[in-house]
């Protein structure tokens, strides 16, 4: 078949176009490297645009008692001690550097009384840590970087184009196959190394956080080119959601709202929290409301309040208090941020407050779900909202186990083991969006042009287009996708089985057979129905791989929640969960020892613990 | 402010007719459709519904669904808005349409090609930070940056470009930068540690004497972002600082210097 395609020819190839493929772009630029970047969005588009509440950096501006090690300790023991130490270290080292250049490339972060970068609370972070600019931090970095990239010369840029294929030579990946989603036409891009910087995997479910693109498409580019999959059991399921009316729900609400005094309280007007607080926690919680309402206004005597516990203990908690009936109308419960009005001078002071620090979780709710937070009570509930797991990187480098192919940000695993902490995900992309740039652009100069196989690209466009030229069945695929959701909603969600999850896996099995028989309506121009085809094989490996290390595991740690194991185990705390393609071509999994921390490191998780 | 338009607590639903533009920049028609809509839906929603059940291959972009990335920008009753944040209830009864938008080529039922706005931001001047600190960050007071802040919320959707005549009546896209863009200057120029002068440009590239002050920008924005009085008039007072601007002087003559 003579293909016809649009080539390019660069050092570096970037997917995605988020923070973390930005940031990597920037980085190979000015390390002299011709840098191409694809997205399926338009730029400034992808989800690091949604992000809300903040990024963490050990900046000490707000309480000067902060520093690396209080970061790197918080990181390790949010992850329940899952995660690589070694890009734990390097994330909390290098995050202050990476947030105060973005000032210098312009953004405008909330400033302190004495004008440096505001910081604020969130959950599982000892001291305020969180760089923002009010409930729209995501924004302000995507613009940033969009803005300071596009000045490059040497970067260019694919908008609205999606990679289905990465390209081998013998071992090492040398290019990838895309489509123009407006033409429909194929893109072929020459490239001695690759980032993988896609994001998640969030619309693998039904309720998520997550919007179109999150299809887990990196996990799938990776592992189809012989890449590893670490952790991919640990989903994030974020505890506030909108849960009211069901088109908005899922929409995340702000842990922000939290930060900023915000608290969670049942149908009976308790405020559950208090009544589940974990051992390994308990003498960093606040005792009491009155102890909670300091640490959100700053005294550095207090202990934060329970509701700024861990995220996975947090949706668990919300996920106990409706299955035991103390729910919301619509299946939540109340998240209040009204009763400020009491400490701060009144209603009217408190909705000034409100609007300044949360503003566009204001206009949310005011205008989607006809509800004013300065006066009522929000409904929330778990949403699926961020992938731990990922593509298995090296900590310093960010390669993964195929020569020339890396990953940065949510789309690579390791920095946060069973559980993200908040503000810990934009802060991952500067710090290995930087390092993958670096790495891939000293990997791409000591390489020479890969050789492209015709035959390969020719078979990956084949398969890309019979949905549409030569489709084998008449299933809708968008029908195919909602099942999926639905069946992971319900089967490997909050609460995990493993009969359910094995059940789950006999589904993905059926809907690969019916994956195979999507048809797409003709017309390779904008056709959403095509693209949603070609998203399908991306998720079912996604999903695949995230029941199958689910089982694997045996324990309720982090984000895992086993209702037949549902304690720790001093054993599977060991182990990461590894998957890969097997030579017969089915996923495989292996057990991998957890990497050693060192003696250094094991003396400030220590003292920290104190 | 607005008061919340409050969401019925009924799950039952009711059929909508949709008219939808099906076509491209040469050729298409207004299609009808049906969507069940239940409480609280967006326009969006609709659109999706429709897709998934009767027009798998219809264009549309979106991301957040939540106002937050500005992709879903459309003509909805004529009006330029976001679908994502178009709630069914704030809809006046009868049959809805739905339309890309117009100041910009079409490329399929409701997408458009809107790359013209990336070259326009390529041509401006980025920012050149003043005075680093040792600590290589920035000082700066709040009170100093809440109106840079403000122009910072745009999530570029176009909207308020899509409204302006001078490009959607006059196609003036090759000379005139268009809302969106002085927004995006008026945060550079009005930061406080900025060092760049970009008034030349907003003279003569960006072709700021076009605006005629009318605040159709402004109303649409779906971010509040006041772009007529804090972004473009005080921009067009800097420029009359170096150029002769007539209705500038004039505003400035009425209202005195905002600086
Ligand atoms: C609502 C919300 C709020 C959040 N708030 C916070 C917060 O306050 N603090 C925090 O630290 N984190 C937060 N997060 C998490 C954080 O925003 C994300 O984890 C992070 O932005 C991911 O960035 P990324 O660069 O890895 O990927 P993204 O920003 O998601 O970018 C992925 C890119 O890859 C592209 N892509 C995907 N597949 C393909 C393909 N096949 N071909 C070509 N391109 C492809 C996409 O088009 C996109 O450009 C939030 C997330 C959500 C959803
Ligand atoms: S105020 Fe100026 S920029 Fe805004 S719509 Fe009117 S003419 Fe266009
Ligand atoms: S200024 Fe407002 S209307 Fe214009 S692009 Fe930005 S957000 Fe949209
Ligand atoms: S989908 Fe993001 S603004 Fe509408």
């Amino acid at each position: 078949m003579a293909l016809d395609h649009l080539s390019h020819d660069c050092d570096v190839l970037v997917i995605g176009a988020g923070g973390a493929g930005l940031r990597a772009a920037i980085e190979a630029a000015d390390l002299g490297c011709s840098v191409h970047v694809v997205t399926k969005s338009l730029l400034g588009k992808a989800h690091t645009v949604m992000a809300e509440g903040g990024v963490a950096a050990s900046l000490g501006n707000v309480d000067d008692r902060d520093g690396w090690k209080v970061h790197f300790a918080d990181t390790m023991r949010g992850g329940q001690y899952m995660n690589n130490p070694r890009m734990a270290e390097l994330h909390a080292k290098e995050s202050p550097a990476r947030v105060k250049e973005l000032e210098l490339w312009g953004a405008v972060f909330d400033r302190t009384a004495d004008g440096k970068i505001l910081q604020r609370n969130f959950g599982g972070h000892r001291f305020p840590r969180l760089a923002h600019v009010g409930d729209r931090t995501g924004l302000e970095i995507i613009r940033t970087l969009q803005d300071h990239s596009i000045h490059k010369t040497t970067v260019a840029v694919s908008m609205e184009t999606t990679i289905v294929k990465l390209l081998k030579d013998g071992d090492r990946v040398c290019g990838a196959l895309g489509y123009e989603r407006v033409s429909g036409r194929f893109v072929l891009i020459k490239a001695k190394a690759v980032v993988i910087a896609t994001g998640g995997l969030g619309r693998a479910f039904e309720v998520t956080s997550n919007s179109w693109e999150y299809t887990g498409d990196g996990y799938a580019l990776a592992y189809d080119a012989g890449a590893e999959l670490i952790d991919m059991e640990f989903v994030q399921f974020h505890p506030t959601g909108m849960v009211w009316p069901p088109s908005v729900k899922g929409i995340l609400v702000t842990e922000g709202v939290r930060g900023e005094g915000g608290i969670l309280v049942n149908s009976q007007g308790e405020r559950f929290m208090f009544n589940d607080i974990p051992e390994n926690y308990r003498n960093q919680t606040a005792k009491d409301k009155e102890e909670g309402w300091r640490y959100v206004t700053g005294d550095k005597t207090a202990m934060r309040p329970p509701e700024l516990l861990t995220r996975d203990h947090v949706a668990r908690c919300i996920n106990r208090e409706v299955k035991a009936g103390r729910g919301s109308p619509h299946g939540g419960v109340y998240l209040d941020i009204t009763w400020i009005k009491e400490r701060v001078g009144g209603p009217a002071k408190a909705a000034e407050l409100i609007r300044k620090k949360l503003p566009s979780m204001y206009h949310q709710f005011l205008e989607l779900g006809g509800l004013d937070i300065t006066t009522e009570r929000m409904e929330v509930g778990p949403t699926t909202h961020y992938t731990m797991g990922g593509i298995h990187v090296d900590g310093d480098t960010q390669m993964s186990t195929v020569p020339g192919l890396f990953a940065a940000g949510e789309a690579s695993g390791g920095l946060h083991g069973a559980n993200r902490l908040g503000g810990n995900s934009l802060s991952d992309l500067l710090v290995f969006g930087k390092r993958a740039g670096e790495f891939a652009a000293k990997f791409a100069k000591e390489q020479k042009a890969g050789w492209l196989d015709q035959a390969q690209i020719e078979a990956a466009a084949t398969d890309a287009v019979h949905w549409m030229d030569a489709p084998t069945g008449n299933e809708n695929p968008y029908t195919v996708q909602a099942d999926l959701q639905k069946s992971m909603q319900a089967l490997v969600g909050i609460v995990r089985l493993e009969g359910e999850m094995r059940q789950a896996l006999d589904k993905i099995q059926e809907f690969k057979a019916r994956a195979k028989k999507v048809c797409a309506p003709t017309g390779r121009t904008y056709n959403p129905g095509w693209h949603t085809c070609l998203d399908l094989p991306s998720l079912l490996i996604s999903a695949e791989a995230v029941t199958i290390s689910a089982i694997e595991r045996k324990e309720s740690r982090g984000a895992q929640f086993r209702d037949d194991f549902p304690d720790k185990s001093k054993e599977e705390a060991k182990w990461n969960m590894v998957v890969k393609k097997g030579p017969d071509g089915k996923m495989v999994l292996e057990r991998r020892a957890v990497k050693p921390q060192t003696a250094e490191m094991k003396q400030i998780i220590e003292d920290q613990a104190k | 402010m607005s008061s919340p338009s409050p969401v019925p607590t009924t799950t039952r639903s009711e059929p909508r007719t949709f008219i939808i533009w099906r076509g491209d920049k040469d050729s298409g028609t207004y299609t009808p459709y049906t969507a069940e809509i239940t409480a609280g839906m967006v326009v969006l929603d609709a659109i999706h519904q429709i897709q998934a059940v009767h027009a798998p291959d219809l264009a549309v972009r979106w991301n957040c669904k939540a106002g937050k990335c500005g992709s879903c920008a459309a003509e909805i009753n004529g009006k330029p808005r976001l679908m994502c944040m178009t709630r069914m209830e704030s809809l006046p009864p009868g049959p809805i349409h739905v339309a890309p938008m117009k100041a910009f080529p079409n490329i399929k039922d409701l997408v458009t090609d809107v790359k013209w706005n990336y070259a326009v931001n390529k041509r401006i001047k980025p920012f050149k930070p003043k005075q680093v600190e040792a600590d290589g960050s920035l000082r700066m007071q709040q009170h100093d940056i809440d109106r840079v802040q403000e122009f910072r919320k745009c999530i570029e959707c176009f909207l308020c470009q899509d409204t302006c005549h001078v490009l959607r009546e006059h196609d003036k896209h090759a000379e005139f930068a268009g809302p969106r863009f002085f927004v995006r200057m008026a945060s550079l120029e009005m930061h406080p540690q900025d060092a760049e002068d970009r008034r030349e440009f907003l003279k003569k590239e960006a072709a700021i004497g076009y605006c005629n002050i009318t605040k159709c920008c402004t109303e649409v924005c779906p971010e509040h972002i006041h772009i007529t009085d804090n972004a473009i008039i005080p921009l067009k007072e800097r420029v009359v600082d170096q150029y002769y601007d007539p209705l500038a002087a004039a505003i400035r003559f009425v209202f005195g210097s905002k600086k």
